[in-house]
């Protein structure tokens, strides 16, 4: 079902978290709300589902107006980052427990609860409670909670924070898995950028209580809007530096490099201070745009190797390449970067 | 072995230190099965007698069972009162965002610390207006209102332990306030249910001041007031039927004990796992 966030907004007494926002979840589709925490995600979550009662502005399922409708009836699934399952109930009992309060016949609720253990995998684990379950186990009794009375739209808050990082990618294909199987539209809120960017079919950013930009994973990544989505999006993160714009090139201040004007940016006027960002992987043995520097740390990841290159104006950049011997700490070297690859931001942080 | 050896000193001394207690213990049991000569502790024959108040009533008094009834009466709907309202008013003041929140807390703590026996004098004036004064259901709602306090917070310390994420679930899942309450949370807070309600129960079974001064006499008369009636007449001065009467009154709370025991040491280990 399509959600749509008519300029929503929410405040608590005197704090204003969030104000006109609007933001479209199309039916079928997987978005996820990624920021820092406090930036209002979760609020975001909440008024969805009705646990925070909005200040102004509407939310709609579908065409109807679910802003004055209480939680019972908006048919929301949650999963909570504590998974929140019902400690005194058996597997099959917390599964069971939406149907049941809709008073559903006792061969239905038993044939649907069957169905949903199977789709995520615990049918063997029915007769247990949850403390006699492991993190990903719970989490999958709780999306299977949440799943089993078909919502409208199933919200999921940082529903990996507390697992191991092995399990954590083995429940990022299974929720995305589960996802697409049910054709259900829903919403993840997160602030780690690789479950985004893994998991959704969009990826709306936050900061501050405002949406940055909304994009696919690939072009959000690819185009940032500001110096804020492009710090936020990748692993290892984008180096900063400052320069200037001078006769169509950009010049790195305090240090004499002088890179090439990217070909998607307009060309700021001569004296501009801008920041331009440069991705680790777009600097090292190719490209057209020399830079020099001295390897100040070296980090081995096994297939790659991550080097910090700092600068003659103490700027550090970050490269990350294929595993080699032949550079150490300390050495001075001559790498390039692809100026195509350059992002230029303004000294505000929008892009240019 | 030799920890055994080393501790013996003090198991002596902690001996000593706790015969006069034990003893005391014993002569409540042996007295009201043996008669001993006087001037003596040795008992010399088995008897019977001191319990005959079990199956005889003497003139002027209250059938034993008739007043055990009243105890058990008294105690239990205390108790059931006390649960009860205690876990709503809990789940109240520490969930719903009710006005005055802060001013009923307090209240509640202060009313907690207050001296029930202050108050005698203007609960004994009220319950002769309404005409529940020598009423059981009159001491009944007194105690009950005196123990809620307690309660209350007691309730209130259970509840704040449960999380958050529950009703939000609860209520996610398409249940009302109420059933969120009644099916998620009260069953998060079991040990605390059961705790209150055997507390209350004992405080109201060993109560004494409140059935002695607002029904002291007729029929709703408790064992406690049975047994000080038992000391104040002068005429029929009867040491063990005393003691007889003692044993029959505690035999119930060291039943319970025995049996629950177990649940109240665990009474502070509920709660969720997280």
């Amino acid at each position: 079902m399509r959600i749509l966030l008519d300029k929503f907004s929410k405040s608590f007494g005197d704090v204003r978290v969030i104000e006109d926002m609007t933001l479209e979840i199309k039916d079928g589709e997987m978005l996820a709300l990624l920021g820092p925490s406090g930036c209002g995600k979760s609020t975001t979550l909440f008024a969805i589902c009705g646990i925070h009662k909005v200040t102004g502005g509407r939310i709609l399922f579908g065409d109807r107006d679910m802003t004055g409708v209480p939680s019972q009836e908006r048919n929301v699934g949650v999963v909570f980052q504590s998974y929140a399952l019902y400690p005194h109930m058996t597997v099959a009992e917390n599964i069971a427990f939406p149907l049941r309060i809709r008073k559903l016949p006792e061969a239905e609720v038993k044939r649907q609860m069957e169905e949903m253990a199977n789709l995520v995998h615990i049918e063997a684990l029915l007769d247990r409670r949850p403390a006699e379950l492991s993190g990903g186990q719970q989490q999958r009794v709780a999306l299977a909670r949440a799943l089993v009375r078909r919502p409208n739209v199933l919200l999921l808050d940082e529903p990996l924070a507390n697992l191991d990082a092995k399990l954590r990618l083995e429940m990022r294909s299974e929720i995305r898995r589960i996802q697409l199987e049910t054709g259900i539209t829903a919403i993840l809120v997160t602030h780690d950028q690789v479950e985004a960017m893994s998991m959704c079919d969009r990826i709306a950013i936050m900061n501050a209580g405002e949406i940055i930009q909304i994009a696919t994973p690939q072009e959000m990544y690819r185009n940032p809007r500001t110096a804020f989505v492009a710090g936020f999006l990748g692993n290892p993160p984008i180096a900063f530096i400052e320069a200037e714009a001078r006769g169509g090139m950009l010049a790195v201040k305090d240090a004499d490099i002088r890179l090439p004007m990217p070909a998607n940016a307009t060309t700021p006027p001569d004296g501009t201070p801008v920041i331009v960002g440069i991705r680790p992987e777009n600097l090292g043995r190719d490209g057209d745009a020399p830079i020099r520097g001295r390897i100040s740390f070296v980090e081995t990841q096994g297939r790659e190797n991550l080097y910090d290159l700092t600068l003659a104006n103490g700027s550090v950049l970050r490269s990350i390449q294929r595993e080699s011997d032949d550079v150490s700490l300390n050495d001075e070297v001559e790498w390039r970067v692809r100026s195509d690859q350059l992002f230029l931001f303004a000294q505000n942080g929008e892009r240019l | 072995m030799t920890g055994h050896l080393k501790s013996w000193p003090i198991v002596l001394a902690l001996s000593i230190l706790s015969a006069p207690l034990v003893l005391m213990y014993a002569y409540l049991f042996i007295d009201t099965f043996t008669n001993a000569p006087p001037g003596s502790f040795i008992p010399n024959e088995f008897t019977l007698e001191h319990w005959t108040f079990l199956w005889h009533t003497p003139p002027g008094r209250l059938s034993i069972w008739r007043v055990t009834l009243n105890s058990l009466m008294f105690a239990t709907s205390t108790a059931t009162l006390v649960v009860v309202v205690s876990s709503m008013a809990g789940y109240v003041l520490s969930r719903l965002n009710v006005p005055a929140r802060g001013f009923f807390l307090a209240g509640v703590m202060v009313l907690h610390a207050f001296p029930a026996i202050t108050l005698i004098v203007a609960i004994f004036l009220v319950l002769q207006i309404v005409g529940l004064y020598n009423t059981l259901i009159g001491v009944i709602l007194v105690k009950a209102a005196i123990d809620m306090p307690l309660g209350i917070w007691l309730m209130k310390g259970f509840y704040d332990t449960v999380p958050w994420e529950i009703e939000m679930a609860g209520i996610q899942d398409g249940a009302s306030r109420f059933t969120v309450w009644r099916k998620l949370v009260l069953p998060q807070v079991k040990p605390g249910i059961f705790a209150l309600g055997l507390f209350a129960f004992l405080l109201g079974w060993g109560e004494f001041i409140l059935p002695q001064v607002l029904a002291p006499s007729g029929n709703a008369q408790v064992l406690s007031v049975y047994l000080a009636a038992l000391i104040a007449d002068d005429n029929n001065f009867d040491m063990a039927l005393f003691k007889s009467v003692g044993l029959f009154y505690i035999a119930p709370v060291l039943i319970l004990f025995f049996f629950f025991q177990s649940y109240l040491m665990n009474i502070y280990g509920g709660g969720t796992k997280g």
